[in-house]
């Protein structure tokens, strides 16, 4: 029974660091660009949702002043980090998706295996048969 | 009470969403779940208080990042091709750094502990004496632009530096070619269509 009580009231962190580490596991060993993406921007928003399960106060409100003096709030703070941190995880996802478009464009593939098996000339011809399309 | 048990199902949620990703090889399906999650994380944020994040995460990390992806889908592959790399090897080292830093979890304060160390210091101050300098009652407002506004210049300084990133990376003679090629295969189904016809 304690066993349970001490899993439940520590839910957030052992599920935020299950999700990471499911985060961490897609990025080794997925070959795939856009699914090792998906794995970063996963363990990304793991470390959001432990921050903000950090912030929270038991039976506080959202910190929005509401004028009564005795209102309990949770702690701004945590937030207002996360806020900033989202926006920035969207323009790195930006960047990468750019780079794995530009990627495939040179070399017609996004698979690691694949990637690292060519050689410098055959790289070369792909990026050169890719120039006379145009 | 019915807070606590709606934040334990919403992260369970999360964590069946997390094992479909790391199941799935259609890449379309694994964007959607993962804009699916992104929503499950909002909801999680309203719960736990923090309404402007869960706003953000709901427009931002669901609706625009799950857009992004799929534009860029539009030139990639839909299929993973091939087998996960070392997958023993890199599940049994995953396991370790989670129990690792599971252990080290039960360190930390309480879940919802109003005397944790971090509501101490400097949070009691933006409560209490945010309102009278700048007459918001918004406390997260008032340190994102007023306490705290050239964190968030940095913040706009990195967004543009991605987007210059984007823009050298696919703009000039490589989004002509991008359209080169998206005409060819158009032409080539119209041709293929005219034969099977």
């Amino acid at each position: 029974m304690s066993v349970i009580y001490l899993i439940l009231s520590n839910w957030n962190f052992i599920a935020v660091i299950m999700l990471m580490m499911a985060g961490l596991y897609i990025v080794i060993s997925n070959q795939n660009f856009i699914k090792k993406l998906v794995g970063l921007s996963i363990f990304q928003s793991s470390v959001f949702i432990f921050y903000i399960s950090l912030g929270k106060v038991s039976s506080g409100t959202a910190p929005i002043l509401t004028g009564s003096p005795d209102t309990i709030y949770s702690n701004p703070l945590p937030h207002v980090l996360i806020l900033t941190a989202i926006v920035v995880g969207v323009a790195t996802n930006a960047l990468g998706l750019a780079l794995v478009v530009r990627i495939n464009e040179a070399f017609n593939s996004i698979e690691e295996k694949t990637l690292l098996s060519l050689k410098i000339e055959d790289s070369r011809h792909a990026y050169e048969k890719d120039d006379s399309v145009k | 009470m019915v807070e606590f048990w709606v934040n334990v199902f919403l992260v369970a949620l999360l964590v069946v969403i997390t094992f479909y990703i790391i199941r799935l090889k259609t890449l379309i399906a694994i964007v959607a779940l993962s804009g699916a999650y992104s929503l499950t994380a909002a909801a999680i944020f309203v719960n736990l208080d923090a309404v402007d994040v869960a706003f953000t995460e709901a427009a931002v990390g669901s609706g625009i990042s799950t857009i992004l992806f799929l534009a860029a889908l539009r030139y990639l592959p839909l299929e993973e091709a091939h087998q996960t790399r070392y997958p023993r090897l890199s599940l049994s080292l995953c396991i370790i750094v989670g129990l690792m830093l599971i252990i080290a979890a039960f360190e930390l304060p309480n879940f919802g502990d109003p005397n944790a160390p971090a509501h101490l210091h400097v949070a009691p101050r933006y409560i209490e004496e945010s309102y009278p300098l700048f007459h918001i009652p918004n406390v997260v407002t008032n340190v994102l632009a007023s306490y705290r506004g050239f964190d968030t210049l940095g913040e706009v300084v990195v967004v543009f530096t991605a987007g210059l990133g984007v823009i050298t990376l696919l703009a000039g003679s490589t989004l002509s070619m991008r359209f080169v090629k998206i005409e060819n295969d158009l032409d080539k189904t119209n041709k293929t269509s005219k034969e099977d016809a």
